[in-house]
């Protein structure tokens, strides 16, 4: 960015992108391949979102419980696609100066200073407090161009000339106010500087937002966005996601222990585990070397699953049948 | 295409997903993109688009299956076999009459098991019947006893008409070979209804009871709670948990309120620090909303329960929002219901509490007297008092100097009565004597009517 045209003339269609749509984007099969190969296991739902995104132009909010890989999708997304990852995290008291963009007041103050003689001397040829204005406005444009503009995240992704994902992780930590600030770069891909324009995106980025629904996003960021629901998976693809996360795991205590931890989600404890933990888990059993589940294997291990004290109360006498079954289910599966 | 795509939202609609036009535009460029081809990558491209949250995809991939289910009548197993050998063939020998080939040729291919008619032949026939059955304004279908009105009207449009009127005129003749071919037509007549019935059937789960299930709801929200039937309470669950909701998204937003003007100097000095002080950014003071805390009063004694129930099915459908929740029940002695409310499913422990509090005769005098006693100290600043009941305590010793103290205790005291005002004051009501000590008093009698009084209650907050 060096030379910068007057405002609003950056203002570029966007849909030139078309023919530069990588090849990894260009179905749902491929999309689904692409980001196995960088080790995220993708549901039909997940791909298709995906796909649905970079070809309707929409952003994608993700809701689901935590720990199931909603973050780790847009991350997995950037990386088997090359693109940079521009993320966002939102929280309470994020305003537009943190997600858009900011003036470098330091510089625009330590430029002043320096260039005070300059403007002596320009103004110092003018009689009247009149002209000497007229003189200076037509460089007020000066501090207030691209060279003072500090560009955030959102800004950021606007000016990739590549693609990029953009990542704006938990929405609903953010306040209501913040909501309404997206709309415009949800929907039209720009962002509108009141000192120098609208700037449009050079290539629309895909879009990703995550909310863990501690509340209720407003209609309006809903409807500029595909939803994907992120639930807990079912046993075969959790086994798959354990796989490519842990892959010195043997076949037989993956079994197992992805059917100990979906028993464990059919119980009635407060923060059930997800996939994050079943992973961290899965590495807690390979470097203990356990070949096969057993009572005191989980009792030991268990807070490695259950994050909560009372929760692990509440399944002391649960272990042992859930072991068990667990077992017992691996036996009839072979 | 779009026909079919505008067909789906308006089930979709009628189910409870509130598509918007965006939404509708948006599902016609998905639909442009992804195509007919394939079921699966359709359901999952609709739902991602038009379905935005956990219930409202369940029911999108329901109404989904429903819509575009393929309507495939299944003969009866005893005629299935004779069906079979007919359906394979072409129909031999051809009436002579146009029309009624084709509906000979329709009601063979509709029926398409055999080989010979194909996938293909059987979708023409579908759409065809589709076709006739929209024409016939099938849509607009609201009660299940007019399927047969409309699969009529829809077999006309066929032009059944001219298939009958030649049924009748062999059905008068004598011959072996005019006996015969009643029969195939006879049988012919028969499929047709058969898959038109079907059709009309998908129709009417589509259109028509969601339809009709909005309007029983509509009522319901409207009546009285003292009259609401068992039949009703499913329905009325589920209105509940939606109005609740609304309330909570409403009441849930707004944590902080800036007050304008008010400069914190501290948090403005800090911002600034970077640029010598200077006041670049100012940062506003602002105050933080208290959470609601609510401490619900019951009367549980026969007359009140219904209200109770649905009181509390709202407070707690909300316990998102309302996080800081106390209820106690009375009719003679005060309970706390937290016990039974968290260890049962709700609907347990509504009848728990109806049945082991509730019974004897109602004291609001001994109930505030306990409350005194064991629970004043869930009743702060921060807290609002909800009062449901009808106020007639039998007589028994109001205690209006607890009742005097309680408000002077809480931020505000709610009184939702389950009378009509004309009524306060006669024979054993206290209404008139708790009234100048009560933030607020209102009558409730609907549903609609305890969905404005919580939502007065999160107001204050």
């Amino acid at each position: 960015m060096t030379t910068h045209p007057p405002r609003g003339s950056r203002a570029t269609a966007p849909a030139a992108a078309d023919s530069r749509v990588p090849a990894a984007l260009s179905s749902v099969e491929a999309i689904t391949a692409a980001l196995a190969s960088v080790g995220y296991i993708a549901t039909r739902q997940i791909s298709t979102a995906i796909y649905l995104a970079q070809h309707l132009r929409k952003p994608v909010l993700i809701e689901g419980p935590a720990g199931v890989g909603k973050t780790e999708l847009a991350v997995s997304a950037a990386k088997c696609l090359g693109f940079p990852l521009l993320r966002l995290q939102c929280y309470e008291g994020l305003d537009d100066s943190k997600a858009l963009y900011e003036w470098k007041y330091g510089k625009q103050l330590l430029y002043t200073q320096i260039l005070k003689d300059k403007i002596g001397q320009l103004v110092g040829e003018k009689d009247s407090l009149r002209d000497a204005f007229g003189k200076l406005s037509g460089f007020q444009d000066l501090f207030f161009s691209r060279d003072f503009l500090e560009p955030r995240p959102l800004l950021q992704a606007m000016e990739q000339t590549t693609g990029s994902v953009l990542l704006i992780d938990e929405i609903d930590k953010s306040e209501e106010a913040f909501e309404a600030l997206l709309l415009e770069v949800l929907a039209d891909y720009q962002v509108t500087i009141p000192e120098i324009g609208t700037i449009t995106a050079q290539v629309p980025p895909i879009v990703i937002l995550t909310s863990n629904n501690t509340r209720e996003l407003g209609d309006a960021l809903k409807r500029r966005c595909l939803h994907l629901h992120i639930g807990y998976p079912d046993a075969a693809l959790e086994r798959d996601i354990v796989r490519a996360r842990v892959p010195g795991l043997s076949d037989r205590l993956l079994q197992q222990m992805v059917a100990f931890v979906q028993g464990l989600r059919a119980e009635n404890i407060r923060k059930p585990p997800s996939v994050a933990e079943a992973v961290d888990w899965a590495r807690t059993l390979l470097l203990l070397h356990a070949a096969t589940l057993d009572e005191a294997l989980v009792r030991d291990t268990l807070n490695v699953l259950i994050k909560r004290e009372s929760d692990i109360q509440v399944l002391d006498d649960r272990v042992l049948p859930l072991t068990k079954a667990a077992l017992e289910g691996q036996k009839k599966g072979a | 295409m779009e026909q079919a795509l505008n067909g789906f939202i308006r089930a979709l609609r009628l189910a409870g997903v509130e598509a918007s036009t965006a939404e509708t535009i948006d599902a016609a460029h998905t639909l442009a993109l992804v195509g007919y081809d394939s079921r699966e990558a359709l359901k999952a491209s609709l739902g991602l688009v038009l379905a935005k949250s956990e219930t409202e995809k369940s029911l999108h991939d329901e109404v989904f299956d429903r819509y575009f289910q393929v309507v495939q009548p299944a003969p009866p197993a005893a005629e299935g076999a004779a069906d079979a050998e007919e359906g394979g063939q072409p129909p031999q020998g051809t009436t002579g009459d146009p029309q009624i080939d084709a509906l000979m040729s329709l009601a063979a291919s509709g029926d398409g098991q055999g080989g010979g008619g194909g996938a293909a032949a059987s979708d023409q026939a579908r759409a065809q019947v589709n076709r006739a059955a929209t024409e016939a304004g099938a849509d607009e279908i609201r009660f299940q006893t007019q399927t047969s009105y409309y699969v009529q009207r829809t077999l006309e449009r066929l032009g059944i008409q001219a298939l009958e009127g030649r049924l009748v005129d062999l059905l008068n003749q004598s011959s072996a070979q005019a006996q015969a071919e009643a029969q195939r037509l006879g049988a012919a007549r028969d499929r047709l209804r058969r898959m038109v019935r079907a059709v009309i059937d998908q129709r009417y789960e589509l259109y028509g009871r969601p339809a009709t299930e909005q309007f029983l709801t509509e009522v319901a929200l409207e009546k009285s709670l003292a009259q609401i039937t068992n039949a009703d309470m499913p329905r009325m669950r589920v209105a509940v948990a939606r109005m609740a909701k609304r309330l909570a998204v409403k009441h849930s937003r707004r944590r902080r309120v800036q007050l304008r003007g008010q400069l914190d100097i501290r948090r403005t000095l800090r911002a600034n620090a970077g640029r010598d002080g200077v006041p670049f950014d100012l940062v506003f003071r602002y105050k933080r909303r208290d959470k609601p805390r609510i401490v619900a009063v019951c009367d549980v004694s026969g007359s009140v329960s219904a209200h109770v129930r649905f009181l509390l099915l709202f407070l707690y459908a909300m316990n998102q929002t309302v996080t800081d929740l106390r209820t106690f029940a009375f009719s003679n002695a005060l309970h706390d219901c937290a016990a039974p409310l968290e260890r049962l499913p709700f609907e347990e422990a509504m009848a728990h509490i109806l049945r082991e509090y509730g019974g004897g005769g109602t004291d609001y005098g001994a109930a505030f007297e306990r409350l005194e006693q064991d629970y004043w100290d869930t009743i702060t600043r921060q807290t609002t008092v909800l009062i449901l009941g009808d106020g007639r305590s039998n007589n028994t010793p109001p205690r209006l100097d607890l009742f005097r103290e309680m408000a002077d205790r809480a931020k505000r005291v709610v009184w939702l009565c389950t009378e009509a005002p004309p009524r306060w004051g006669t024979g054993d009501s206290y209404m008139l004597k708790y009234l100048p000590f009560c933030t607020h008093v209102s009558h409730v009698a609907t549903v609609t009517d305890l969905e404005r009084a919580v939502d007065e209650v999160l107001e204050a907050y």
